[in-house]
This record gives C-alpha cells, sequence and structure tokens, in this order.
C-alpha cells in the first residue's frame, strides 16, 4: 500500500516554523510521506502544491490569526481542482469561536498547542483517504 | 584497595549516598536540565576547584562581570518593567500604552503586526487576514503619530521590536520625536534590528543577509553621530530559543550573532568603542531555574572577553554587556491557563536573579491569544511583587559562589566557545546560516525536546501530567477584521492627501542610497516626513536588493 502523503504548509506571514517541522519529522518518522513547502505560502499555492503532489493530507500551521481568511480561501480552491477528499487539518493558535466555523468548511482537525504528535498521526491514520478508495 | 587519595566528595559518596541509594533509589538514572544537559546530584567546592575567582567570576562591576555589571545590582533602581505590547490599530495600542504606564510601568515595547514586519501595506494581498493581529499595524507616519500621541518621547524609553524594515519604523519615530521637540541627542530607546535571529530562527526576513547586514552598520554609523543614546540592536536569543534550542544554543548563537555584528561595524570602519556600547541583547527566561541563571552570568562573561580580547575595545561600555529578558512564550500552555502565572513567576525571578536590565513577563493566556489589559496587569503586577516584596533585589548576585551555579555558569560558557569555534571555521554566521547549521541544530533540539514530553520523560503541568478534564474557558483578547479596514481606508485617504510627486521622488533617491554606498538612514528620513509607506520603502529596496528565500529544512 501507498505510504499516505501529507503536505505540510506554512500560509501567511509568520515565520514561526516549529510546529510545522516537528510535525513534519514526527509524521515522517511515523511512516509517512511528507511535503514540507517552506514559509508563506498563499492559499494558490498550498492548493496547487496538494494537487501537483498528490496529497492525501494537507496539514496548515496557523499561529498569527489569519486563519479565517485563508482556510475558507483554501477549501475553495481544492473544491475547484477536485480534491474534496484530501485531508485537511489546521494546527496552532485557533481561538475556540472559531473552531466550529472552520469545521463548517470542511477543515477535520483542529489542533491546539499541547496536542500529542501520536494523535495526530493516529487521526491521519484513521481519517486519511486510502489507495482503495482512490483507485 | 583504593590508590589514589580519596577525595572528600568521593568519601560522601561511598560512607553517606551509598547506603541511602541502597534503600531508596533516586527518581531517575540520570537528570537532566530542560535543555537535556545532564546534572550531577551535588556540586562541591572539588567541582570549582579550577575556576579563578578573580578572572573567571570577579566581584560586580568588574571585569569579566559574571556578577553583574552594577556594583549595587538593583540596589540602585531595580531593572526597567518593559511590557511588549501592541495590537489592532495605533489608537487601541496608544491605549493600552497609557494603561500600562499608568499602572507603573517604566518603558514602552511596541509589538509591531506581520505586515509592518514583513514590510507590506494593509492593502496589500500577502496582508489579508493578518492587520493588527499579531501587534499594531504601522503603515506610515501618520500611524506613528497616533501611536505616540499624548506620550512624550523625550520622557519615555521605547523598544520597538522591528527587524527587517526596521530602519524606516526608527526614522518614523525620529519623525514623531523632532514633532514633539524632543532633542535626538538625548532620545533613548531600543531598535531590535536583529536580523541573523530571523534567518535562524523567527524567519521575518525581507532582503538577503548582505545587504541587511548593511543596512545594520548604517544604523550603527547614524546614530553613533545622530542619536547616541539609542540603542541600535538587541542581539536576541529569544526567538531562537523559542524555536526550540537549547540554553546553550540560545547563548552560543546569539553572542556569536554579536561577534558578527561588530566585525561588520569594523569592516565598514566604525571605531569599535564608538558603536558597541549601543549593543543591547535579549535573552529568554526559560523555565530550568539554575540553567538559565548560568545563561545569564556567563553571557556577560563571554562578551567582555570578546570584545576585549578579540576585538581590542579599550571602553568598559563596551564590554559590558546589557540584556533584557522575556519569559518563555513557548513554556505557556493553553490548558490550565492560571498555571501560566507560575510559571511566569519563576521565569521571571531566574532573569533577576541573573541580573537582567530590564525585563518583560508574558500573560496567562498568551498560549491563545494577545493578552487581555487584566491579564497583561497582572503580568506586570508579578514583576513588581518579585522588586518590593521577595527581597531577592537587596543583594548583588545573591547566587554567585554556589558551586552548582559557578560549575554550570563556566560549563555553558566553554560550550559556547566550542560553538564559536564550530561558526569562525565556517567562515562566519552569515556562512553558517547559509549552510542552514544553526537552523538545523535548532530543529533538532526541538524535535528532541518534543520526543521527551511525548516519553513523559519531561513533565508539563496540565499537559503531559496532571491533566484537567472539562476546564472552563477562560476570557480571552478576540481580534475581529475591524482594525484591517480602518487601516485601509485610513491608507487610502493618506495616499489621496499627501504630496505624491515628492514621495515619488523620494522613493527614486532612496533606490539611489541603496544602489551606492550612502547611508541609507538620510534618505529614509526624508521619505518616512513626505508619508511613504513601509510597504513602498521596502518596494524601492526590493528592486534593488531582491528577496531572500530560505531552503526549508525538516
Amino acid at each position: 500500500m501507498r505510504k499516505i502523503r501529507v503536505v505540510i504548509a506554512k500560509p501567511g506571514l509568520d515565520g514561526h516554523d516549529r510546529g510545522a517541522k516537528v510535525i513534519a519529522r514526527a509524521l515522517r518518522d511515523a511512516g509517512m510521506e511528507v511535503i514540507y513547502t517552506g514559509l508563506r505560502q498563499t492559499p494558490e499555492q498550498i492548493a496547487s502544491t496538494a494537487l501537483q503532489e498528490d496529497a492525501d493530507v494537507i496539514g496548515l500551521s496557523i499561529l498569527s490569526g489569519a486563519h479565517n481568511y485563508i482556510a475558507p480561501r483554501l477549501m475553495e480552491l481544492l473544491k475547484d481542482k477536485g480534491l474534496d477528499d484530501v485531508l485537511v487539518l489546521i494546527g496552532g493558535i485557533i481561538p475556540d469561536v472559531d473552531i466550529p466555523k472552520l469545521k463548517s468548511l470542511g477543515v477535520k482537525g483542529v489542533f491546539l498547542p499541547g496536542t500529542p504528535m501520536q494523535e495526530i498521526v493516529n487521526f491521519i491514520n484513521s481519517n486519511a483517504r486510502t489507495r482503495v478508495e482512490r483507485a | 584497595m583504593r590508590t589514589v587519595a580519596e577525595t572528600d566528595k568521593q568519601r560522601w559518596e561511598r560512607e553517606t549516598l551509598a547506603p541511602a541509594l541502597k534503600k531508596s533509589p533516586e527518581r531517575a538514572q540520570m537528570f537532566t536540565t530542560i535543555s537535556g544537559r545532564p546534572i550531577d546530584r551535588l556540586y562541591t567546592a572539588e567541582d570549582v576547584a579550577s575556576i579563578e575567582y578573580v578572572g573567571d567570576v570577579n566581584r560586580p562591576g568588574e571585569f569579566p562581570y559574571t556578577r553583574g555589571i552594577h556594583p549595587t545590582g538593583y540596589r540602585g533602581k531595580p531593572w526597567t518593567m518593559r511590557q511588549f505590547a501592541g495590537f489592532g490599530t495605533p489608537e487601541d495600542t496608544n491605549q493600552r500604552y497609557k494603561t500600562l504606564l499608568g499602572a507603573g510601568g517604566t518603558g514602552l515595547s511596541v509589538a509591531f503586526d506581520l505586515p509592518t514586519l514583513m514590510g507590506r501595506d494593509p492593502d496589500h494581498a500577502l496582508s489579508l487576514g493578518e492587520v493588527g493581529k499579531c501587534g499594531v499595524n504601522v503603515a506610515s507616519l501618520a500611524d506613528m503619530e497616533t501611536l505616540f500621541d499624548g506620550i512624550s518621547l523625550g520622557a519615555v524609553t521605547t523598544s520597538m521590536t522591528i527587524n527587517a524594515p526596521a530602519a524606516m519604523i526608527f526614522a518614523m519615530y525620529l519623525v514623531v520625536a523632532e514633532q514633539q521637540g524632543a532633542d535626538w541627542k538625548t532620545l533613548s530607546g531600543t531598535i531590535q534590528n536583529d536580523i541573523l535571529k530571523e534567518f535562524i530562527a523567527q524567519k521575518e526576513y525581507i532582503f538577503p543577509p548582505r545587504p541587511s547586514m548593511r543596512i545594520i552598520t548604517d544604523i550603527f554609523a547614524f546614530c553613533a553621530k545622530e542619536v547616541p543614546r539609542w540603542n541600535t540592536i538587541s542581539v536576541s536569543g529569544y526567538h531562537i530559543r523559542e524555536a526550540g534550542a537549547t540554553a546553550l544554543q540560545e547563548l552560543a548563537f546569539t553572542l556569536r550573532d554579536g561577534l558578527e555584528y561588530v566585525q561588520w561595524g569594523v569592516d565598514a570602519g566604525l571605531d569599535v568603542d564608538d558603536f558597541v556600547p549601543r549593543l543591547s541583547f535579549f535573552f529568554n527566561a526559560h523555565s530550568d531555574f539554575f540553567e538559565e541563571i548560568a545563561k545569564y552570568r556567563a553571557a556577560r562573561k563571554i562578551w567582555a572577553q570578546a570584545m576585549r580580547d578579540r576585538f581590542g575595545a579599550k571602553s568598559e561600555r563596551s564590554w559590558k554587556l546589557r540584556f533584557h529578558s522575556q519569559t518563555a512564550g513557548v513554556s505557556l500552555t493553553a490548558q490550565q491557563p492560571y498555571n501560566n502565572v507560575v510559571r511566569t513567576t519563576l521565569q521571571a525571578l531566574s532573569a533577576v536573579l541573573g541580573g537582567t536590565n530590564s525585563l518583560h513577563t508574558n500573560s496567562l493566556d498568551e498560549a491563545l491569544a494577545l493578552p487581555t489589559a487584566e491579564a497583561a496587569t497582572l503580568a506586570l503586577r508579578t514583576q513588581q511583587i518579585i522588586a518590593h516584596e521577595s527581597g531577592v533585589g537587596s543583594v548583588v548576585d545573591p547566587l554567585g559562589g554556589s558551586y552548582f551555579v559557578e560549575r554550570l555558569t563556566k560549563d555553558m560558557e566553554d560550550g559556547a566557545l566550542a560553538y564559536f569555534d564550530e561558526i569562525d571555521k565556517m567562515g562566519g554566521m552569515i556562512e553558517a546560516i547559509e549552510r542552514g547549521f544553526p537552523q538545523r541544530e535548532i530543529a533538532d533540539s526541538a524535535y528532541r525536546f518534543q520526543q521527551a514530553v511525548e516519553r513523559k520523560d519531561k513533565i508539563i503541568v496540565g499537559v503531559n501530567g496532571f491533566v484537567q478534564e472539562d476546564e472552563p474557558p477562560i476570557e480571552v483578547l478576540y481580534i475581529d477584521e475591524s482594525a484591517s479596514d480602518k487601516q485601509r481606508a485610513k491608507l487610502a485617504r493618506l495616499k489621496r492627501e499627501r504630496d505624491d510627486p515628492a514621495v515619488q521622488r523620494a522613493l527614486t533617491r532612496l533606490r539611489a542610497a541603496a544602489r551606492s554606498t550612502e547611508n541609507v538612514m538620510i534618505p529614509m528620513l526624508d521619505a518616512v516626513r513626505v508619508y511613504a509607506t513601509v510597504g513602498e520603502m521596502c518596494d524601492a529596496l526590493r528592486e534593488v536588493w531582491g528577496e531572500y528565500e530560505e531552503v526549508p529544512i525538516i
């Protein structure tokens, strides 16, 4: 079976990449194929990376409060590209009041500070699309 | 049978310790600091036998200043309580400053938002969703005038956390001071202006390393002549630590960055003693109490020795390392947020016992959002309680002479010097950054720490131990998009009302200065005076110098 392919992206102007890098390594160590986009990716760039890389999962790291702009834009682009089955997750500092909005857009998981890496690995393993579904 | 005379520590281990261990073993095979440094169970006179009091430690106010730069410590005046703040519009933040000054804060510290930090105006596509979120938005001189409205710049000292666009923001501050009638010669404050740690850790860079360093040496030269009491740089370990570095890596990379700036200043033709006294430092106050104290003490010593011996500085003012510290944002937890008050108190205490010159204490809600006014006030009160109730400021360097602290101080120094050698061999810090050396070291440490937390080798109360389900939520500051709308409207009005041909002329001159060796501060001040925006000035320089893009390392 093909490894789960994950795009870890850092959208917005923020450069605090500790979380993005740590989760990228943890997912790699858990046997996934990880593509880290680097910093300051626009939703357009992230969507096209996901398409090119045939991603099963997109993990966004957002600490700056820009999620309310970035997430709706990305979800719209994914839909346009026929990538609605890609599992989209957000990690970072997200106010509680925003979480239902993000979930209603189709963001499947929102992981706040202090989340164990293993919890995210497990979440991806049980929720990412599998090769069979994709065939 | 023992052939070598037994030391007293060995005797103690044999006679007293061994039977005790037999009866009740220790909690762990090895004890380590939060940085992973192994720590012995006991330190005695034997551990400091090789440390020479006068050469290595000495009295406060005497070279190499391990015990502090002031002979009287905090008995003269306590550290400056400088609370970092900024959010939303300049109007919002101006109100918060007035609150903090009214509550007994003794200095201002400006947090800018990401568009400002990255040199983008609020109407730029990349600024969408970011205006006023992580700090205050300042697009032009008009915003700076509002930010300091009713605050006398001649009377307060202001620290501004700004790096890639530091020259423009500083120019705006100078023009506001000028408008208020304050004399530049007496203005006091700090611009962070530390681009190396941006390449290493925080990643808020715009231009490539070499032109970025040139702006910084231009600021050194300009201030030496025009604003002599201004701290031209705050060489920062804070962000390096927050990105995951160990205490030793924070110490080593920060001080090596400092050496790099001094070298560039010297290479630009400046005399060491003309600009080095205005360099200041900024360290993280993390959770491992004694390791932090040792870090600050070692920093002073390493700097004094390097300035005297490596750069031949003659002035004592060049030898004395002054530093600001801030408690560790990364140590704050979203879970059981009131615990953060306790963490912050301990961290602040370590900075004070390490001789910090100024201090910011984080607020309890900062793992969730920018702080509310109540949380920010409690953070300031924490410092006031340490200063006025605990008594720790009555004695200079009260931990000096502790076997443990002196040993750890020396070990930190030795470790930092070993890193210096490694970086020197690469050709310097710029070359090390281009190779990704400090970036990789930090990423490795960050991952190791996370693994230690996952294994519960390190316990974070409320996160991987002592967890509490169903916590009641606390009230947090929520910043909506209204700041963005207001700032964009203000900018549109400014662009209609200002003298546009004058702006274009000023930007042309700025580009010309960037291409030549002229000090960029002069055309920058002129551009600011005609209300050129941060984005326009940065774009002018982007045209000449290009933008830096890093190779991501995971």
